[in-house]
């Protein structure tokens, strides 16, 4: 492997890592209250199977999935169902949510395996038991995995690729993951291969982890030694992105418009690839998951285990509180996450992070006209040119844009970081997107 | 626990700590070398052209843009620049109306900062070369007595300006071009010229620019591109016509460095795209070369930079970047 990996352009925010990579993951006592919205994934939002009044207990199924690309919810923890009801979302609209007061002296154990024990499964049934576990993509985007594992007829998929390279700053839960449970990783991995039917699996983390990389190798079994390698990456933000991990990887370009199978990949976070081997394991549903609290508005940052429908109050009351100058809550990455207007937010289950800034991270930046530097030409990964598109965004001529190849901005915030004048560019992106999708038949 | 007021505020919640007026500030900082120069060759008088130039820029400025635009520095670079391409011996007057006319005109009438389509600075000596063309090629000698003024810098507007006791001297293109005469190269490098205020010492201005570029304060590509064709284009018109001068003389001599440093690179007037930097750059070490060998005048720098600029937007067009994923697609191995 002579050749670099590498892909082009991107940024290099500070790295703000070493306030969690070090912490252990901690496991919190159960909250007084879970919130469970029903839309926790990409596709339609699960249908609720509970009424007011029901008792639950941990791991049962509360609503269910609505067609293939959805995804179930479970309840994290035993008690009562007390309402269904909008409750804030961290996608920052209100949801219909199922709240569950936590019953305190529960035993919070299943009476038996919900999730069968996966040896002797057939490829069908493991696909079915992640379906019906609820495990959806931990890194973010929270698609429903089960539909990735069942790639249409019309591609062959050659390659898993496992996403290890958590590039956002300041996030560290999925480098806990990998230096704290790699036989998970691995038993993921076997799984992904055998319902894939593919040979080769690529884990992918950059090279700012170096314990993870270390255990993750010296724990392959010995039978997927010729099928699975890790490869250390540059750090460089996104690198964690689905088409620069592949073009770093593999050097395959996913063409726009398309998505990684059309070039025969598949890729995973690999705290999803560690949870499916999770639910085997224990035999529960996805309930709960590996969240990062950190940041400087916190006074003790930690990686936690929580139920997932924890309230971001209840992390950050385990973590010791806010600090004096906390002034923003971030949920994901800082430079994807979306802000918070509320401590009521639960965790879901595709919340990697809850960062706490201070005043001096969102102190207010006054905006300049734009010099036509170019500095935005040279951090975006997919080769956009930010800077008319930036400034047809001004003028709202969206349609243009679209000439301009918008579809293709994946949002990654690397124009608007690199910006000398502040220009808002991501966001102008975002809310582009967001009229084009208004009107889509205006043109 | 007590929760703070939250602010919501849109991602990236992370940026870089450059800024519009930081990049500015240390576009002047690094100029600092070589007005120090300017000053070493030329005495108080590069001071008072200096000092008038930026006045005019600074005063049209406050008085017709908006007022916040003083700090950000783009106003001070336009000023030290035009001050820098002036001969030493011009009355201050000049240099003063020169800068008016660069940030009035230059930048104010498209909209401000950001917006003009010409390089300020070059549009306002553009301006004095075509009003006042005697004062603007009259090129004082370095003179024994730092504290002598180079010309009547201090003459009345609109007065014919005194016969100043004052030797003048032709630039080394000038000499070139209308004298066979070459001028040693290193003394080229460092300055022992005659010429504008900041464009005789090639060697400082070199490393003030490798200073930015490191900084990637400006896009490195241009000045490379500019030097590395008129390098060629010389080398190639001197083994045709030795009369023609090389290729160290064609890069040391006259406005180049300070032009293809400090001017050409303008990001406002420069392309966005890097491939479009490259062609910006051959574009104007061309017009340079074509100009000097088989112009009517001496220099053409700044009209290669003007006519440059004036294409940006069309070299912008033609080099977008290639989208990821929009090239021939691989096949899957």
């Amino acid at each position: 492997m002579a050749k670099r990996m590498k892909f082009s352009h991107g940024v290099h925010p500070p790295e703000l890592k070493e306030l969690t990579e070090r912490e252990p993951i901690r496991r919190l006592p159960f909250p007084d209250e879970i919130v469970l919205p029903l839309s926790q994934h990409t596709g339609k939002p699960a249908k609720p199977l509970v009424a007011i009044g029901d008792r639950v207990q941990r791991g049962d199924m509360i609503a269910q999935a609505d067609g293939f690309v959805s995804s179930p919810v479970h309840a994290s923890a035993a008690g009562t169902v007390t309402a269904i009801e909008l409750w804030p979302h961290p996608s920052g609209a209100f949801h219909e949510a199922i709240r569950i007061k936590v019953a305190p002296y529960d035993a919070q154990v299943p009476r038996k395996r919900i999730i069968p024990n996966w040896h002797g499964l057939s490829a069908e049934e493991i696909v079915d038991a992640v379906r019906r576990a609820g495990v959806v993509g931990l890194g973010g985007a929270a698609f429903p995995t089960h539909v990735k594992l069942v790639p249409p007829k019309d591609v062959t998929i050659d390659t898993v690729v496992i996403n290890g390279c958590e590039c956002e700053p300041y996030l560290t839960t999925d480098h806990r993951t990998m230096v704290e449970y790699p036989e998970r990783v691995h038993l993921g991995t076997r799984l992904m291969l055998t319902t894939l039917g593919v040979d080769r699996a690529m884990i992918g983390v950059e090279n700012n982890k170096p314990d993870a990389i270390e255990r993750l190798r010296a724990t392959i079994p010995d039978d997927l030694r010729e099928r699975v390698t890790v490869h250390a990456l540059t750090v460089k933000y996104p690198q964690g992105a689905e088409k620069m991990l592949i073009k770093s990887l593999l050097d395959r370009e996913v063409p726009s418009g398309k998505l990684p199978m059309h070039v025969g990949v598949v890729v995973h976070n690999v705290a999803s690839v560690a949870t499916i081997a999770e639910v085997f394991e224990t035999g529960l549903p996805l309930v709960e998951r590996i969240v990062t609290v950190t940041g400087p508005g916190v006074v003790r940052p930690s990686n936690l285990i929580v139920p997932v429908g924890t309230k971001v109050r209840d992390l950050i009351a385990a973590c010791g509180g806010f600090t004096e100058t906390a002034r923003e809550i971030v949920f994901g990455g800082p430079m994807m996450g979306a802000a918070q207007a509320s401590t009521d937010v639960p965790v879901l289950k595709g919340t990697s992070g809850v960062i706490v800034l201070t005043d001096t991270e969102v102190k207010p930046q006054k905006a300049y006209p734009c010099i036509r530097c170019g500095h935005c030409l040279d951090a975006c990964p997919v080769f956009l040119n930010p800077q008319i598109l930036g400034q047809l965004a001004m003028y709202e001529r969206y349609e243009e844009m679209n000439a301009h190849h918008l579809q293709d901005c994946m949002l990654c915030g690397c124009c608007g970081y690199t910006c000398p004048s502040n220009i808002p560019l991501t966001q102008l992106f975002a809310l582009a997107k967001a009229q084009l999708r208004k009107q889509p038949q205006a043109a | 626990m007590t929760t703070p007021r939250l602010l919501i505020t849109a991602w990236p919640h992370l940026a870089e700590r450059d800024s519009t007026p930081r990049i500015m500030w240390t576009v002047n900082l690094s100029l600092v070398p070589v007005i120090a120069a300017a000053i070493f060759y030329f005495g108080p008088s590069a001071v008072l052209v200096l000092a008038a130039s930026l006045a005019g820029c600074l005063v049209t400025e406050w008085v017709f843009g908006s007022r916040e635009a003083l700090a950000d520095g783009s106003a001070v670079i336009t000023g030290i620049l035009l001050g820098l391409c002036l001969p030493a011996g011009i009355p201050m007057w000049m240099a003063f109306v020169g800068g008016a006319f660069a940030i009035g005109f230059g930048k104010l009438v498209f909209g401000g900062l950001g917006q003009n389509i010409f390089n300020p600075a070059l549009l306002g000596r553009a301006f004095l070369q075509a009003a006042f063309p005697v004062a603007l090629t009259t090129w004082p000698v370095i003179r024994e007595n730092w504290w002598a003024l180079r010309g009547d810098n201090l003459a009345l507007p609109l007065m014919s300006p005194q016969a100043v006791d004052v030797l003048t001297q032709a630039t080394p293109l000038g000499l070139m071009k209308f004298e066979q005469q070459t001028t040693a190269t290193w003394r080229l490098m460092i300055g022992m010229t005659g010429g504008s205020l900041g464009e005789t010492a090639g060697i400082i201005i070199l490393l003030c620019g490798a200073y930015l570029a490191w900084r990637n304060y400006l896009n490195w590509r241009i000045p490379v591109s500019i030097f590395a064709t008129v390098a060629a284009l010389a080398t190639f018109t001197h083994a045709i016509n030795p009369a023609y001068p090389g290729p160290m003389f064609m890069l040391f001599s006259g406005g180049l460095m300070i032009g293809a440093v400090y001017m050409a690179t303008d990001m406002v007037t420069s392309p966005v795209t890097n491939r479009g930097c490259w062609l910006y750059g051959f574009g104007i070490g061309f017009l340079v070369v074509v100009i000097r060998l088989w112009g009517g005048l001496a220099e053409g720098v700044m009209y290669a930079i003007l006519l440059m600029n004036a294409l940006v937007p069309f070299i912008n067009r033609a080099t977008q970047p290639t989208v990821f994923g929009t090239r021939t697609v691989k096949a899957a191995s």
